[in-house]
């Protein structure tokens, strides 16, 4: 005998169930204040430079990605500019072949490091919110700017006035 | 036992109806922003050809001898 009573307490506790399991969120974006996962541990393809003690620009691009193209120049600049005093922008490419990769970066002839992200196992750690996403980190490997997408020369002004400020911050260039 | 079986078969008629109702947005059928290269191809543009789409409509209307019904003005008069 099914009794309203009962009847409710199941409509109640299957509503409950069905709220928990849609807002059940996806793995957490990185978040300023969060340590930056390491970059050699995450099986990309390409050498990872010496990163300890040093500031690091992490950028999460794509060949496909119009904005990403863009932002190249402008990285290539800040990583020339900043390259004696212990800076170092690592480029993460995301395509899904390693040929759209290569094709892309030999294209752009980039002034930084790029590594090849293949499997998707850095930028589904990190998830990134948008195309190109770009990681401030300090010397400790702490994340402390993060910038969803490039906006031209706002951007680069942006990141020069951070860098600048973690460059500041202390510890010697290693 | 019965009414077990009530309970278990609303709670998941509810499930599937909420699933439903969310479109399916949740962490799986999403589309992540780094997964996104075959719809930033240009072939999924559907302005990609202005030139071959406005040939398109005018061979269209001319040969239907209605106008509109495709994102342009017209009441589909013939008068074009």
């Amino acid at each position: 005998m099914v009794t309203p009573t009962s009847t409710s307490l199941g409509f109640l506790a299957a509503a409950a169930f069905a709220l928990v399991l849609i807002s059940t969120p996806g793995a957490a974006q990185l978040a300023p204040g969060k340590p930056f996962p390491a970059l050699a541990a995450e099986g990309l393809n390409g050498q990872v430079p010496e990163l300890a003690g040093k500031v690091v620009v992490v950028d999460f691009w794509a060949s496909w990605c119009a904005p990403c193209r863009s932002s190249f120049p402008a990285y290539s600049r800040i990583q020339r500019d900043f390259a004696g005093d212990g800076l170092v922008v690592v480029g993460v490419g995301v395509d899904e072949t390693p040929q759209a990769f290569a094709v892309f970066v030999a294209r752009l002839n980039p002034g930084f490091v790029t590594v090849h992200d293949s499997k998707h196992a850095l930028v589904a750690l990190v998830q990134v919110p948008t195309m190109p996403t770009s990681y401030v980190v300090d010397r400790t490997g702490k994340v402390r700017f993060v910038h969803a997408g490039f906006h031209g020369v706002d951007t680069e002004r942006e990141l020069r006035r951070e860098i600048q400020a973690l460059l500041a911050e202390g510890g010697s260039p290693k | 036992m019965r009414r077990l079986c009530t309970v278990l078969l609303l709670g998941t008629a509810m499930v599937i109806c909420s699933l439903l109702e969310s479109g399916c947005a949740g962490p799986v059928g999403r589309v992540r922003p780094w997964e996104r290269a075959a719809l930033a191809d240009d072939v999924m543009n559907p302005d990609g050809d202005p030139l071959g789409a406005a040939l398109s409509e005018h061979v269209y209307f001319s040969r239907t001898a209605a106008s509109g019904g495709r994102g342009v003005g017209g009441s589909g008069c013939g008068c074009n």
